[in-house]
């Protein structure tokens, strides 16, 4: 369900909107639904977070009904339809990422950031969250950071306090 | 040293430009192809190099060039899947970060191949420094004239883009990546009609894997038949083999197809061995969704023969006593691991990856998390089992997509060959939550069979 705190208006700038208009000239005449993945991540990119006037915007933008871009929006895991911190963490929590310890990443990371997975710290910087296999097996434990999409290999407690504490500092 | 095709260049500085990458013979396949060979010759090139596709299903990559439909006036595409999810690989990434050109060159080639005009890089959403990486990569062959119109003057016209996912296991499914290309919901489509009929657009498409795809390019370097010459049986050409859990050195490997199994997990050249000095229990050889096999099972045959890196001799015994190449996502596990715990980790992966469609998928692979979680945490009962099996045989084969079948064969194949343990953890509920089962007979090594005089 998309609740109202999630309908926080927002505007296009004309540089974004430059942008949806080159990634829809990479699809053949009238398949420009192609570019709704693309132009989703854009708008998160932007406002960190993809609102429901953004969808109604993005639809009408691509000539579809809201409901095609909702369905794609809620399905995808990608796409926070709610509020996330300025850094956004990703744990993978998948088998081999867990023989190396992805359990511990993320009890660590909820203890140091003083909140569950899910919800943001109320300096409004940080939010996490475990999600499933980042194709980074040989390398875990991993963590990624949106919107960037970072990626940070071979976690080990001391190295997740670091990278909070230079992320803070930033 | 085994041969490498793929990786050869690959800590060769600047390897990643294009400029680095043409001094290592980079773009010769391109050359070689739409100035000297038919499209019709490239295919029989591929056909001849016996290349088996590298996402894990392992059906012959010339042959599903060869299903594509011709119709007059209609665009072909070619779409290569990067949406790699697969728990335990990570060789895609490895290839599209550190030599992106590889990919570009082989999707030029191919797309020549099978008179595509836009061909597309389905790249998974998470996978954003990787897009970044391959759109550089784009505009620079791009400006040299590795793409757009009248490529080296041959009069060969072609767009590559690069297309991000939105995070969903399921769009490495062929027909579930054409409808998230699209613009749609993940949603696997029933086949017939397949792709290479009907695929995005509903025109005919080939899906093809990142590796696949490279591979083409030492092919039509050196020929179908020298590619051919490489690894064992029908298992031909190198692979790369994603190695993780616990290894010495995990990593992406390139092997020629047919090394020892065991050769690659002790050698020093692949994984080093099991790290911190411990043993192997099991591995799940080719990603998450083929069966788990005990560590015996892994290194040799039912018969004692030594097991390899290879189609058949991983597949060897069938899902009694066999496995399955896959994507070639290998795991290991040592002593310390509980099968159990794992199972259920990666029953939760395939539960949160159901795209929803079909019932039996949808709903079996929630229940065998909950009975999963419940046998576990300590609260099993020796009925779980039994009815953990019952569930997974009742998705398997009953949806219209493999993802079913890739929930319900890790399932299966831990109670096939780890009974005992889930039994341990039901009989002992207080003691499993602080100790493991341990190593158990798993690694007892298998005898070879006698030989006899009779006949």
């Amino acid at each position: 369900m998309l609740k109202v705190e999630e309908q926080t208006p927002v505007t296009f700038s004309s540089e974004l909107l430059a942008k949806f208009d080159e990634i829809k000239s990479r699809y053949p005449e009238g398949k420009q639904k192609s570019a709704l993945l693309p132009l989703l991540h854009l708008v998160q990119a932007e406002f960190l977070w993809v609102p429901t006037s953004a969808m109604d915007q993005i639809a009408a933008y691509l000539n579809i009904q809201p409901i095609e871009v909702y369905e794609v929006a809620t399905f995808y895991t990608m796409y926070f339809l709610k509020p996330q911190g300025k850094y956004a963490l990703e744990v993978c929590r998948t088998g081999p990422c867990c023989l190396v310890g992805a359990e511990k990443i993320l009890s660590h990371l909820e203890n140091k950031l003083g909140v569950k997975e899910g919800e943001v710290t109320p300096d409004g910087l940080f939010s996490f969250r475990g999600v499933e296999c980042l194709a980074a097996c040989g390398f875990g434990p991993v963590l990624q950071i949106s919107p960037e999409y970072t990626f940070y290999e071979n976690l080990t407690p001391e190295s997740v306090d670091k990278l909070i504490e230079d992320l803070k500092n930033k | 040293m085994s041969r490498k095709l793929l990786l050869e260049h690959i800590n060769v500085p600047g390897i990643n430009t294009l400029e680095v990458y043409r001094q290592k013979g980079g773009y010769r396949a391109v050359e070689k192809a739409l100035k000297t060979l038919t499209p019709e010759e490239v295919v029989e090139e591929v056909k001849k190099s016996g290349l088996r596709g590298r996402g894990g299903a392992g059906f012959p990559t010339g042959m599903k060039w060869s299903f594509l439909a011709k119709p007059e006036g209609v665009a072909r595409y070619l779409v290569c899947n990067a949406d790699e999810s697969e728990p335990g690989t990570f060789k895609d990434r490895y290839l599209m970060t550190y030599i992106p050109h590889a990919l570009i060159e082989g999707m030029i080639v191919s797309s020549f191949a099978l008179g595509a005009k836009v061909s597309y890089i389905y790249v998974r959403g998470e996978m954003m420094p990787q897009i970044r990486i391959l759109e550089k990569a784009i505009a620079e062959a791009k400006a040299a004239g590795w793409l757009g119109k009248n490529i080296l003057g041959t009069g060969y016209d072609l767009e590559l883009y690069v297309q991000p996912g939105g995070g969903a296991y399921i769009c490495g499914e062929e027909t579930a990546l054409l409808e998230s290309l699209e613009g749609k919901r993940g949603n696997p489509r029933i086949k017939p009609p397949f792709p290479a009929i009907a695929g995005l657009y509903g025109c005919p498409t080939v899906v093809n894997n990142v590796e696949s795809i490279a591979a083409v390019v030492p092919i039509i370097n050196d020929g179908g038949d020298e590619y051919a010459k490489i690894g064992i049986g029908r298992s031909t050409g190198t692979k790369l083999i994603s190695a993780s859990g616990n290894l010495v050195k995990p990593g992406v490997y390139e092997i020629e197809l047919g090394l020892p199994v065991e050769e690659f997990i002790y050698s020093d050249e692949y994984c080093g061995g099991i790290a911190n000095g411990k043993r192997l229990k099991a591995t799940v050889a080719g990603g998450s969704s083929v069966p788990v096999l005990p560590a015996n099972l892994t290194l040799k045959l039912a018969n004692g023969e030594p097991r390899l890196m290879s189609y058949e001799s991983l597949s060897e015994g069938g899902f009694a006593t066999g496995t399955m190449l896959g994507s070639g996502g290998f795991i290991a596990f040592d002593e310390d691991q509980c099968i159990v715990r794992n199972t259920w980790n990666f029953s939760r992966f395939y539960h949160h990856e159901s795209c929803g469609q079909c019932s039996p998928c949808r709903e079996g692979t929630g229940w065998m998390e909950k009975i999963l979680h419940k046998i576990e945490h300590g609260h099993g009962t020796m009925d779980d089992v039994d009815l953990l099996w019952d569930v997974q045989r009742k998705i398997e084969g009953n949806t219209i997509c493999p993802l079913g079948d890739a929930a319900a064969w890790p399932v299966a194949s831990a109670i096939r060959h780890f009974r005992d343990e889930f039994e341990w953890h039901i009989k002992e509920p207080v003691k499993s939550q602080s100790q493991n089962y341990g190593l158990a007979n798993y690694a007892t090594p298998i005898e070879k069979a006698p030989v006899t005089e009779e006949q």
